[in-house]
């Protein structure tokens, strides 16, 4: 059975590349392209993990990682930030909103894979 | 995976293009004055892009000077730096050469010389601004510049080499030794390393947070290490336990081979809250000597001295036995780790808040292209194509003097052409899946020795999006078959006659609703004999069973069928076609494949226009309404007595002007059996074109009415059914099934959908 991942980010090419990458691991994906519509996207798949981008128009990473977590069938559903940013003060207020781990972008497919199995086995 | 990489490279490339637009209407807003927070945060976010993407695609000069710009563009949205007209100005520059850059990684101009205007970003984010009116930088900067937010960044200008990094750099803290690890003495080689001893107490809220702790446990045990103690001391009473909460420790032991960044490596994301502890373990030998249990060192642990510098005594393996290091264990305190990995002083101001509908406006100026959720284009277009139906009802059902008071033809003109735009939105040059081949074969080539060469047409040939994006995989299928199978050694084709280069046409054409994409080759076609011998072989057909050609050209696609001698690497696998095969069913499609010893092999694709708008006959079989696509109407006949009879070999032909067709009676072959009793003089016989089978009479009771119908595709369940297209719902909501002429009349014709198991019978 395969994971399901829901990808959030606003960037179409680093969606694309994501599902590219992971889908070729295994996983199956599933794309958002805001906060907002991450956090319908998260209600209607119930994925196996939750992987956003910080910086994004509507509602951003930080919001979305709050947003979940205050919802209490998504608590203890790993989340990993995918950023290009990596600022320990960005990365203790994800912590803090109730992300899982950080990753910072560009990313390396592989070590990527691993990463993520290391959350969502 | 590299040539869908091209394609997303491309799509970045736009979104590069939409960014430099945002970018440059913020930064021209900000020149004229306008530097609120929704402007900043619109230009920082679509640098912030640019880098993302460069990073993602190995763009390192386009990566490293975004970074620089970016930079300075967080502290303009920090309110750290004053967007004043100077800063302004260099980031216009900035910005002038971030385009060069972007066109640059194009490949569509040289590298820009960026030096100068990255010295003065630099300039601007170690002084915090420009000193206005004063050109001499020399004045502007006598104070220790390198100001801490330089410091701040790790990496320096060439974040490329991040990738996943650990959230956490482990905590440093005196050893814990357990009383239970000490006497767990392994044989320690005296020159083999010692094993690492972990320590791991998760942080409270790991579990919420969906850092399940155990995950980390299995993943040392992966890289060999054993558990030797488990701390419960936090475990609270069964009453006060939180589900959410973790309350317990490890302590692991790893063997000392592992190298430690392995070990640091499980510990990506742990919060830092946690304690992780690794350290060479103190070797047995030392602790034997002074107790063979070694229960009073333990029982009374030595005071630590202050913490030992731990990058000495993680560096220096061997001279770690002296230390004294055996330490009291550490309480689970996050104090503990906090010194190693001081979280920067929140001196900062606060985030500024950014107005999303400033941003939003930025946006709308700079762009040029919306991107469109798929579903809502096909929303519309289904839409839309009830309109078009209700629009022929209601023209069915006015009379035309009515039809034109009403301004009918008008309003039908109207939204036939909303129909068309709508589909255009969906509809793509097939050329974006046929981009990918000339590569492939290039690579093909270089590995099987052989040489082709590829000729394509049709690639402006409009489909749908979805389709396009499902037929990549088959096509490579049919690519990789027909080089590996198809296409011989040029020293078979010269002795055969043929040039040494092989050639592969790729095709496309759109005919009515269907869409035929074709891979011919130019090799020795189907060995016939070879396949029907191995199709025996694998029990798939019985050695007896009487096939004809086109059925052994079919066993191609059987599931598990392969005829190559080796299994290359390339294909012969034999899962190619069988694959081909059900992605293109999936699809609503179907394969068909032509073959003529010596000469070659041509695989066909026939794939619906999905979601199109069908002109078509409805007509009844026993009762039950199906839609005939007019497109391959030719005319209708109502048969005299006499004119259709019965033929030995191909069951009923009619007699048309001194010809005869074949008839197929569709109530047969839907199998309504009861409905046999009809004579052919009280049914219709619609005369239909195929393309393979030629001009074909079909058999109907009625013809109900002529409608245009909204093509919507069968569950999957259905696709074995050959003869069926699709569905649709009809005005009275009631729903008919479409035909498919060329399934139906094809040679390949029979309903079943594996023909080869009811010959085996």
């Amino acid at each position: 059975m395969s994971k399901t991942i829901l990808t959030v980010d606003d960037s179409a090419s680093m969606r694309m590349l994501l599902k590219a990458s992971l889908t070729a691991q295994g996983f199956t994906i599933e794309a958002a392209n805001d906060g907002r519509h991450g956090l319908e996207r998260m209600i209607e798949v119930k994925p196996d993990l939750l992987i956003t981008d910080i910086n994004m128009p509507e509602m951003d990473g930080f919001e979305l990682i709050e947003a979940v977590r205050a919802k209490p069938e998504f608590r203890g559903v790993p989340i990993l930030v995918l950023s290009t940013e990596f600022s320990d003060e960005k990365k203790a207020r994800a912590r803090q909103a109730g992300a899982t781990g950080w990753i910072t972008k560009p990313f390396d497919a592989a070590k990527l894979g691993t990463a993520i199995r290391r959350v969502c086995p | 995976m590299s040539d869908d990489l091209d394609d997303i490279q491309a799509i970045f490339f736009e979104e590069c293009a939409e960014g430099l637009a945002t970018a440059e209407a913020g930064l021209s807003a900000m020149a004229d004055g306008d530097v609120s927070a929704g402007v900043i945060a619109g230009v920082f976010r679509a640098v912030h892009s640019i880098k993302g993407g460069a990073g993602a695609f190995g763009h390192a000069a386009l990566t490293a000077f975004s970074h620089r710009f970016e930079n300075v563009l967080d502290e303009v949205r920090a309110g750290r730096i004053a967007p004043t007209p100077g800063v302004t100005r260099v980031m216009l520059t900035a910005f002038d050469v971030l385009a060069d850059h972007v066109a640059a990684a194009q490949g569509t101009s040289p590298l820009p010389a960026d030096a100068a205007v990255a010295a003065a970003l630099d300039q601007v984010l170690a002084d915090r601004g420009v000193a206005e009116a004063a050109p001499a930088p020399v004045a502007a900067a006598p104070a220790p510049a390198p100001v801490a937010v330089v410091e701040d960044d790790p990496f320096g200008f060439e974040p490329v080499t991040a990738s996943v990094e650990p959230f956490d750099p482990f905590g440093f803290e005196p050893v814990t030794v357990t009383l239970d690890l000490l006497d767990d003495a392994q044989p320690v080689v005296a020159d083999a390393p010692l094993p690492w001893t972990v320590t791991f107490v998760p942080s409270d809220a790991a579990l919420a947070n969906g850092g399940e702790p155990m995950l980390i446990v299995r993943e040392l045990e992966m890289l060999g290490g054993t558990i030797t103690g488990v701390d419960l001391s936090r475990l609270p009473s069964l009453r006060d336990l939180e589900p959410e909460h973790a309350y317990l420790g490890w302590t692991i032991s790893v063997p000392g081979t592992v190298e430690e960044s392995a070990i640091g490596d499980c510990f990506d994301f742990v919060a830092p809250e946690s304690i992780v502890d690794i350290v060479r373990e103190i070797s047995p030998d030392i602790v034997s000597t002074a107790t063979p249990i070694a229960a009073p060192l333990a029982v009374a642990p030595v005071p630590a001295p202050a913490p030992v510098p731990a990058p000495v005594a993680l560096a220096e393996v061997p001279t770690l036995i002296a230390t004294p290091i055996a330490a009291a264990p550490v309480p689970p305190m996050p104090a503990a780790v906090a010194p190693v990995a001081p979280p920067p002083p929140p001196v900062r101001p606060a985030p500024v808040r950014v107005d999303e509908a400033e941003v939003q406006r930025t946006h709308e100026v700079a762009a040029q292209t919306i991107r469109v959720d798929l579903t809502k284009l096909d929303m519309l277009l289904n839409l839309v194509g009830e309109l078009v139906i209700r629009g022929s009802i209601l023209a069915d059902r006015l009379s035309p003097k009515d039809q034109e008071r009403v301004e009918l033809p008008q309003l039908s003109r109207l939204t036939r052409e909303i129909q068309d735009t709508v589909m255009s939105l969906r509809a793509q040059p097939i050329k974006q899946a046929f981009s990918r081949v000339p590569r492939m074969l290039r690579d093909l080539s270089a590995e099987t020795g052989k040489q082709v060469t590829l000729e394509t047409t049709g690639e402006t040939t409009e489909v749908d999006k979805g389709v396009i994006e499902k037929i990549g995989d088959p096509l490579t299928h049919m690519i990789r078959n027909a080089v590996d199978h198809g296409i011989e050694s040029p020293e078979k084709r010269l002795a055969a006659g043929k040039p040494a280069q092989g050639t592969i046409k790729l095709s496309a054409e759109q005919k009515g609703a269907r869409i035929f994409v074709r891979v011919a080759d130019d090799g020795g076609g189907i060995d016939r004999a070879r396949v029907r011998a191995k199709a025996v072989e694998k029990g798939i057909v019985a050695p007896d069973a009487v096939l004809t050609d086109e059925e052994i050209d079919q066993l191609i696609c059987a599931p598990g069928f392969s005829t190559a001698e080796t299994i290359s690497n390339i294909s012969g696998r034999g899962v190619g076609m069988d694959v081909v095969r059900s992605n293109v069913e999936a699809l609503g499609g179907r394969v068909e494949i032509a073959s003529t010893p010596g000469k070659g092999t041509t695989f066909t694709m026939v794939l619906p226009l999905t979601l199109a708008i069908l002109e078509g006959m409805i007509v009844r079989l026993a009762g039950q309404r199906f839609v005939l696509p007019l497109a391959n109407v030719i005319e209708t006949v109502q048969p005299e007595p006499g004119q259709v009879r019965p033929t030995t070999t191909t069951g009923e032909v009619i007699e048309l002007r001194g010809n005869y067709l074949p008839v197929r009676r569709l109530t047969r072959t839907f199998g309504f059996a009861d409905n046999d009793a009809r004579t052919p003089e009280e049914s219709l016989v619609i005369i239909v074109e195929s393309e393979t089978a030629g001009h074909v009479g079909l058999m109907v009771d009625t013809i109900d009415d002529r409608r245009e119908v909204v093509i919507k595709s069968l569950d999957q369940n259905l696709h074995p059914i050959r003869g069926l297209g699709g569905a649709t719902i009809l005005g009275d909501g009631s729903i008919a099934l479409i035909l498919d002429i060329e399934a139906l009349v094809g040679p390949s014709a029979p309903l079943n959908r594996y023909p080869q198991k009811g010959l085996a019978a």
